[in-house]
């Protein structure tokens, strides 16, 4: 479980001392109801086609893209770190990568529509120097007509 | 940027203040509660996207349910092989490396069957062939430092790699026996780390590591092989 009190000691106090950032003012866009959004999934699990080159902790490697139309058996994860559960998704993508369950939702008419690209970090690293990646990747995402992204942890 | 996400450490999304947040009780790991389970996912992502549709901000909910409760127990998957079991000119150690390659060995008809069921595998992010992983791992295993059979990463990050497809290959397989899908974490990790072969080589190989001149390796052995949660273990091979 996810309650820091049921980790590790070690996991858990490395957790509580992580220095979180904090923001001068918490922005807030509204926007169309959830049935005509169009939404993105944005992970940190270090997740990417098999293809693509693996993740590491070389300055500047930040993100994949993940295309829209990605199959299960394409996905892989190459998260540095072996302090969380990998076996949930070994069996299922979508308990780290709920895009089958979007698709669902999609075809049900619950959301408007799925975007082109999905993107994933690597969150085992600093965030901060990604500021300028990130807005670029709000950029993006604009081009791609998202309006809404799902920010999915690990 | 309209976002809404899920929140697996709430004191962190305290602290940020995201504009929308689902926190859910769920293990690291598993964001979406459950493997297997698609009417439970659905009715988390459900929860978080319907956020957007929250009039003012910044918000943080909690979700009512916990993941259903999984399996604690597991079948003893491999055969246990008796170092005693006959005379030998090997030592503890090649003993220790003759027993893993059965192992793997052993759980091959269940990975093959992981695969055929689940149609996908996350086998092969080091980009060694399975049979290959033996091999590449076994110049570790005795202290020695092998060519790096990639050229876009470095020696140490394809060894990470390997430890990685090495453990997804135990845990797919184990996940596929009957009665083993809803198993915890927490039990496949205890069978992997305390129980097969296979992660007594990887407590054996986290040492090489550890005694490296290459501090990138160093910090592979120190964190990256093995959980927090099992670093207690040390192998018993020497």
């Amino acid at each position: 479980m996810a309650r820091l009190e049921q980790l590790d000691d070690v996991t858990r106090k490395h957790l509580k001392g992580l220095k979180c950032p904090t923001f001068e003012n918490q922005p807030w866009v509204e926007g169309p109801p959830l049935s005509k959004r169009r939404v993105a999934i944005v992970s940190t699990a270090g997740l990417h086609s098999k293809n693509d080159r693996p993740f590491t902790f070389d300055p500047g490697d930040y993100y994949r893209v993940i295309p829209g139309d990605i199959r299960a058996d394409d996905l892989v994860m190459t998260h540095i770190s072996t302090n969380f559960d990998h076996s949930g998704f070994q069996q299922d993508w979508n308990v780290v990568f709920p895009l089958d369950r979007l698709r669902e939702l999609a075809e049900e008419g619950v959301i408007g529509s799925i975007a082109d690209f999905h993107y994933s970090f690597m969150g085992a690293q600093d965030p901060m120097p990604m500021e300028q990646e990130a807005r670029s990747l709000a950029s993006l995402l604009k081009k791609d007509k998202v309006d809404a992204v799902l920010l999915v942890p690990v | 940027m309209p976002t809404t996400q899920i929140s697996l450490i709430r004191l962190h999304t305290e602290i940020i203040k995201p504009p929308r947040a689902l926190w859910v009780s769920f293990e690291l790991g598993r964001p979406l509660g459950v493997p297997n389970d698609p009417a439970f996912q659905k009715r988390v992502l459900l929860a978080t996207l319907r956020l957007i549709e929250e009039p003012k901000g910044p918000v943080l909910k909690d979700y009512p349910e916990d993941a259903p409760a999984s399996t604690d127990q597991m079948t003893t998957l491999a055969c246990p092989v008796n170092f005693a079991q006959e005379e030998t000119n090997l030592t503890e150690r090649e003993q220790l490396w003759e027993a893993f390659k059965k192992e793997m060995v052993s759980i091959r008809p269940w990975y093959d069957m992981a695969v055929k069921k689940r149609g996908r595998t996350t086998v092969g992010v080091s980009g060694l062939h399975l049979d290959a992983i033996g091999d590449f791992l076994c110049s570790f295993f005795e202290g020695g430092i092998p060519e790096n059979p990639r050229e876009d990463i470095p020696l140490p990050y394809t060894l990470n790699l390997v430890t990685d497809d090495l453990k997804a290959y135990y845990f797919e397989s184990i996940t596929a026996q009957p009665g083993q899908e809803s198993t915890s974490s927490s039990v496949l990790s205890d069978w992997f780390w305390g129980e097969t072969l296979a992660g007594e080589v990887l407590l054996a190989i986290r040492e090489t590591c550890m005694d490296s001149e290459d501090a990138l390796m160093r910090l592979v052995g120190r964190v990256l092989i093995v959980p927090t949660a099992q670093a207690h273990r040390s192998t018993s091979s020497k």
